[in-house]
């Protein structure tokens, strides 16, 4: 029999957090921690706008106690950071009692490191230790050590979307048998490659974002990292576990319009949500929340407004949470599964900063304030370059078997 | 559950692109080995071939072998594997902003750079609107892609699905692997049963595979087993053990085990060790004909598949002296830099 996928840990570390309890603080509190740039400098610092963790490489190896030798990237220290976290408050002891797994992501890597160093690394051997610290996979090395992991462990790289993608791969692996218990997310740090990236792209916003408003001018780049604990029913019966929530259904489909836009009617992001209402055995009406993509690019919300009034005949009280941690690529979806899940837990929908007015094209109007809700699911949505669209259902109880 | 059979192939690698190494010896490899560029221009418009980055285009190319090989049009998934991603253009984006002091950028290569360009080229080509997944694990990417594969068709009611692995080189990346020693100095003896130095051969390539639940003719091999980990939580020898009773098999099961040995000084250790678990057995290898890059393991795949398929067993790749008695199951370590492990088995059909 198929095991059910139970959520029994959480850990973040954003814009407005560096735990799970500051982070939901900031939701309900309605602070953002959008800002001005301060961690390095680029010649773009006063034109944009980011959520940036208040950290610097160097407190973050403190915090981490690293040693003075290591080679972690800043994306590796926030991973590192959030995940822990997650298996902590998941109450493990021994991560391989059982079989265990990593399943990370990131878009960037080590690119903040590369991009400090490149031009050096010929004249300063002391920082070559850093280029076998740049690619996607060394991340996720690097936590699995961390955290003292010996099983699978790999990484997706999907743009945007790409935790959504990790929390799928893990969910599928419980289900079927293959693991008993899977630390699931992504990361990404701030830098200049994106920052720029992005710039070139102009959907930057050189104010605080606006998702779903008509005014909206663009995404603010953030930097994240979040980790899940899944364990299968066997474990979480064994080890008496505290369920938070459980992975009920998830799908993953591809745009096939552009490399980089959004198709005009959401035709991946409907496919996705599509496939993930019949994984999860339920119907659109169900959904009592949904934490939106909602970057704030015009195309983006275009596009998964039109998505979200295709699937349901009646939009369910939905926001976008990145007016608070502004977009941070390979983490975001797992930063809103955090999200989904204390919305679940606690029945509360989050509130859209910044929405002052519905876009011309239709109405819909994100919730605004907190809100009080008892939810049964929440329904998230993660879309990145090359098409890749996920989506992924929570569930407060596991009943859906 | 169903079945994961091998379809079709496709490959571009750094030997000639009609290369048979079942028919001839590879060409000797340097530190650094270019991919053999097919003629891209029946399947890319010319003014399209000229942005697109060297992996998007080998992966298009291999991507379009197997599935013309395997006569399949109806995919249920695209699943990639890559180590460094499109690092050309990664490169290209980068050097522009620290030479321009982030000004006058352009945002082609960016768009090009981020690692699932070829995932995504691919469904754009094809206009598939199923699940697509890229996966950037080092030395285990590709058998990420292949793992996935095989849990689609498996277990999530799949038919078809396209699988790959592929890499490009960068100049500036040679010259960092360079200064750190993880490619051969040029001019360095390159030799992979007994390697003196450290560092690889470089090279570059993709290796695309269409994997099928259902059984033909013409299926290569089936993919039995996937297994991929950071490091070993019992002995090696046990872990190599467990994983082939998954399979009901033993180590006298295993007709050819195929090491993905580097002739890197540093990263024999394993390789001397793993193959004392098997001294009669025959013993292959491989990346002497493809070079070393994240995912040349996809190649190791490869040979297998047309091992298992032609029933034959070319000398070129043999590692140690002995001669398979039959030709039936395949068994596939690989690495990368001590971590990044994978077993893969597959049994002809």
């Amino acid at each position: 029999m198929r095991s059910r996928v139970a959520i029994t840990g959480m850990g973040i570390i954003s814009a407005i957090g560096s735990t799970v309890e500051e982070n939901f603080d900031a939701l309900v509190s309605k602070r953002p921690g959008i800002s001005f740039l301060e961690n390095f400098s680029s010649r773009h610092a006063s034109e944009i706008k980011v959520g940036e963790i208040k950290r610097t490489n160097e407190e973050l190896q403190q915090l981490l106690g690293l040693p003075a030798e290591n080679t972690f990237t800043r994306t590796s220290m926030l991973g590192a950071y959030a995940a822990a976290q997650a298996v902590k408050a998941a109450g493990i002891k021994d991560l391989n009692d059982v079989r265990a797994g990593l399943i990370s992501s990131t878009s960037v890597g080590g690119m903040d490191f590369t991009e400090k160093h490149y031009r050096q690394y010929l004249n300063h051997p002391e920082f070559q230790k850093y280029i076998e610290s740049h690619h996607a996979g060394d991340s996720s090395n690097k936590i699995a050590h961390y955290l003292g992991l010996k099983g699978f462990v790999s990484t997706i790289s999907t743009a945007c979307s790409s935790a959504a993608n990790a929390i799928m791969l893990g969910a599928g692996m419980i289900e079927q048998g293959y693991l008993d218990r899977v630390v699931v997310g992504g990361t990404d740090a701030l830098s200049k490659f994106t920052v720029n990236g992005f710039k070139t792209l102009m959907i930057l916003s050189d104010a605080d974002n606006m998702p779903f408003d008509q005014e909206r001018k663009g995404l603010n780049l953030g930097e994240a990292a979040a980790y899940l604990v899944l364990e299968s029913d066997e474990v979480v019966k064994r080890k008496k576990r505290e369920v938070l929530a459980y992975v009920a259904g998830y799908g993953n489909a591809n745009d096939a319009y552009h490399q980089t836009a959004s198709s005009e009617n959401g035709e991946g992001a409907y496919l996705a949500m599509k496939e993930a209402f019949e994984k999860a055995g339920i119907e659109p009406h169900e959904i009592g929340y949904v934490n939106a993509h909602g970057t704030a690019t015009p195309n983006n919300d275009l596009s998964e407004g039109r998505a979200l009034l295709r699937i349901f005949d009646k939009v369910p009280a939905f926001s976008s949470t990145k007016a608070f941690t502004g977009h941070t690529l390979a983490a975001a979806a797992a930063v809103e599964a955090v999200y989904s899940v204390l919305a679940l837990q606690r029945g509360i929908v989050f509130p859209n900063l910044n929405f002052r007015r519905p876009m011309e094209e239709f109405n819909l109007i994100p919730q605004t304030e907190p809100v009080s809700k008892e939810l049964k699911y929440v329904l998230s949505n993660s879309f990145g370059f090359g098409g890749n669209c996920s989506t992924l259902i929570f569930s407060k109880t596991g009943t859906h078997e | 559950m169903s079945k994961c059979y091998i379809n079709g192939l496709g490959s571009v690698t750094v030997q000639d692109p009609v290369f048979d190494v079942f028919e001839a010896q590879s060409q000797p490899l340097q530190s650094l080995n270019k991919a053999q560029q097919p003629s891209y221009k029946d399947l890319i418009a010319p003014a399209m071939s000229r942005r697109m980055g060297k992996g998007v285009k080998m992966g298009i190319y291999a991507a379009d072998k197997a599935l013309s090989e395997a006569q399949m049009h109806e995919l249920q998934a695209v699943i990639v594997g890559t180590g460094l991603g499109c690092i050309e253009d990664s490169e290209k984006f980068l050097e522009a902003i620290i030479e321009n002091d982030e000004q006058f950028l352009t945002p082609t290569a960016f768009i090009q750079s981020t690692h699932n360009t070829v995932a995504a080229q691919i469904a754009l080509r094809l206009g598939c609107k199923a699940y697509n997944f890229t996966y950037v694990n080092g030395a285990s990417s590709f058998e990420s892609a292949l793992f996935d594969g095989f849990m689609q068709l498996r277990h999530f009611g799949k038919q078809n699905v396209l699988i790959g692995g592929v890499d490009e080189i960068a100049p500036y990346t040679f010259s960092m692997f360079e200064m750190v020693g993880k490619v051969k100095q040029g001019g360095e003896e390159i030799n992979f049963k007994q390697p003196a130095t450290r560092g690889i051969p470089l090279g570059e390539g993709a290796h695309f595979f269409a994997l099928s639940n259902e059984k033909k003719e013409s299926s290569y091999a089936e993919v039995c087993d996937v297994l991929l980990f950071n490091a070993f939580k019992e002995d090696e020898e046990t872990a190599v053990k467990n994983f082939l009773q998954r399979s009901g098999l033993d180590f006298d099961a295993i007709d050819v085990v195929v090491f993905g040995v580097n002739a890197d000084v540093w990263q024999q250790p394993f390789y001397n060790k793993v193959s004392t678990f098997f001294p009669k057995t025959a013993q292959a290898y491989y990346q002497h004909v493809s070079a070393g890059y994240d995912t040349a393991s996809a190649y190791g795949l490869r040979l297998a598949a047309e091992i298992l398929y032609r029933g034959q067993y070319p000398e070129t790749v043999q590692y140690n002296e002995v001669r398979p008695q039959k030709l039936q199951n395949i068994l596939l370590i690989n690495q990368g830099g001590g971590t990044d492990f994978s077993f893969v088995l597959v049994k002809s059909c």
